[in-house]
């Protein structure tokens, strides 16, 4: 191609699939943007856990002195870690992309630049992941200002997170992805996501409910991410968590994936 | 760096894109010569933003080919991408950050090195006229500076080739010449532009070439003199009167072979050129470039 000479300040390096500098930029943005609103949501996902875990905790607490031999405080304080992951990640995930595609145009002007969509949602996923993972430790940090023991395997609960956190991200990119309007995204968060957050195993063990139900709590990646967390904080992990894990992995991998596909149709004509 | 291309800036032949039954972009042809400002000028629906859209990889052609800096699309568009700017039609700026945290974003997107980033940053806030309001809120930035801004984002990692969607569309006279004089800047520093404009002033002058769309189509390209001159003549002749009478001198041009056009209050005659003595009686004007684009496009300016 060297033939006529036309320079050109851009880097020689051509672009790369996934290319850190495109992932990179697309944080950036977020974590700029962050800096303008980290007060509000930082202030909800400590205040939200805080009123599950002293609603349930002394609600039920006052019933029930143990849940599967935890006292109930110390139950309920490790699932909604899950609960928190969750909300800080699929609900930002929907309604973000949702906002940043349509009304505020920010993606056409991202893949305008040299960013493809796949970066652009690995690119928010990772963000969100990495949110949920750090707002995903404040019930832990408030059911321990109750009594919960500090451990070792608590360290192990932000990676946990993180992990849970981009694959609801990407689930949440997903629903955007497919959904043409905002006001539809209330069938997904009735129909899908509020029973998914009760069947998880996160206010009472998954054990007494009807058999249909806790198959579908077996499906749901949510109890996977309380059963890792509980098992992490009480030092408890087993070859059962490999499983847990494989399938929050799995999740991810799935609804990344998905979560591209469904972004390109919608982003590219 | 010096990486060298070779050819035109951007050549597009035989472009369609349908979206269902409709077929925006019908078999364009399309050149920007390296270091030239070319005007896409048409009518709404003419094909004009499909064709940006496609430039940038946002929208993926159904036939014909397009290369964009010696990289053929969609293929190698990512790198097309990394050596252009792009100002979109519709502004897109966050918002939420301020002036500098917007170039900030773009400096990454657009991979700015680290080391030269500052610089880039100062260098746009100058071209865009935005010093002083570099921490201000883009939510309080009048239209005028957030097309401003939008257009210095584009240049933040000084490419050679600058895409404009309607760059001027919905902004007061004013402030319309602010961005001229911005656009023509770039020009004369040797940035190739493509411009896509339905405002036939802008075209007239800040376009080298023009190339006239209409239906998804180019039906006219050239310098703007050369395609007046080509198309309309030297002087266009203003038939002013009542409607019938409007009607009539309208029939009596055509028996005659001399295109006309409505421009509301009366018709203009034009392609008088050869006409001697069978040019009619009327206000004499200069033809200029919007007779050429309702002449071709049959549209009417409004």
């Amino acid at each position: 191609m060297a033939t006529e000479a036309l320079t050109t300040t851009a880097p020689a390096r051509a672009p790369r699939r996934l290319d850190r500098a495109a992932i990179g930029g697309v944080l950036v943005r977020e974590i700029i943007n962050f800096s303008s609103y980290w007060r509000s949501t930082t202030f909800s996902s400590t205040v939200e856990p805080t009123i599950y875990l002293l609603a349930f905790g002394f609600g039920f607490g006052s019933l029930l002195s143990t849940v599967n031999g935890y006292r109930y405080v110390e139950y309920v304080g490790t699932g909604t870690v899950a609960t928190a992951v969750l909300f800080s990640s699929v609900f930002p995930a929907m309604f973000g992309t949702f906002v940043k595609y349509k009304f505020q145009r920010t993606y056409d002007a991202i893949l305008a630049a040299p960013v493809d969509t796949e970066e652009l949602v690995t690119g928010e996923a990772l963000w969100l992941a990495m949110r949920a993972a750090v707002y995903g430790c404040a019930p832990m940090l408030v059911a321990m200002v109750f009594g919960l023991k500090a451990s070792w395997g608590m360290l192990l609960v932000p990676p946990i997170n993180f992990i849970a956190g981009f694959g609801w991200a990407c689930a949440g990119i997903s629903i955007a992805g497919r959904l043409k309007g905002i006001e539809n995204f209330n069938y997904v968060t009735s129909a899908v996501i509020t029973p998914l957050f009760l069947l998880a195993g996160t206010f009472f063990p998954i054990a007494g409910l009807p058999r249909w139900m806790q198959v579908i709590a077996e499906i749901n990646p949510l109890f996977h991410c309380v059963q890792l967390v509980r098992h992490a904080v009480f030092d408890l992990l087993g070859p059962v968590d490999l499983w847990n894990l494989g399938y929050l992995l799995a999740f991810g991998v799935l609804m990344w994936r998905l979560g591209i596909v469904f972004m390109q149709r919608k982003l590219i004509d | 760096m010096g990486v060298t291309i070779a050819g035109p800036a951007i050549r597009l032949r035989g472009v369609v894109k349908r979206y269902g039954p409709i077929t925006a972009v019908a078999g364009l042809d399309l050149d920007v010569p390296d270091g030239s400002c070319v005007g896409l000028l048409g009518p709404n629906g003419a094909g004009k933003s499909t064709t940006m859209r496609m430039l940038t990889a946002q929208a993926i052609a159904d036939e014909g080919e397009i290369v964009v800096r010696g990289y053929p699309l969609p293929q190698r568009s990512k790198r097309a991408r990394a050596e252009m700017g792009v100002v979109p039609q519709l502004d897109n700026l966050d918002t939420t950050l301020t002036v500098e945290q917007n170039l900030v974003v773009f400096a990454h997107l657009y991979r700015v090195p680290a080391g030269s980033r500052r610089a880039a940053i100062e260098r746009v806030l100058e071209i865009a006229n935005l010093r002083d309001r570099r921490d201000a809120k883009v939510d309080e930035l009048s239209g005028g500076m957030r097309r401003r801004l939008l257009i210095g984002r584009a240049l933040i990692h000084e490419p050679r080739l600058v895409l404009l969607d309607e760059p001027t569309v919905g902004l007061d006279p004013q402030v319309r010449q602010e961005l001229w004089a911005l656009i023509d800047r770039l020009r004369s520093e040797g940035v190739s532009l493509l411009m896509s404009t339905h405002y036939i002033e802008e075209a007239e002058r800040l376009c080298d070439s023009v190339t006239i769309v209409s239906h998804g189509r180019a039906v006219a390209v050239g310098p703007p003199q050369e395609l007046v001159a080509r198309h309309a003549g030297r002087e266009a002749v203003e038939i002013y009167g009542s409607p019938a009478r409007l009607a009539e001198a309208e029939a009596e041009m055509a028996a005659q072979g001399f295109p006309t056009r409505r421009t509301g209050t009366s018709i203009a005659v034009l392609a008088l050129d050869d006409a001697d003595g069978r040019a009619p009686a009327g206000e004499r004007r200069p033809a200029n470039l919007e007779d050429v684009f309702v002449l071709l496009t049959g549209e009417e300016i409004s």
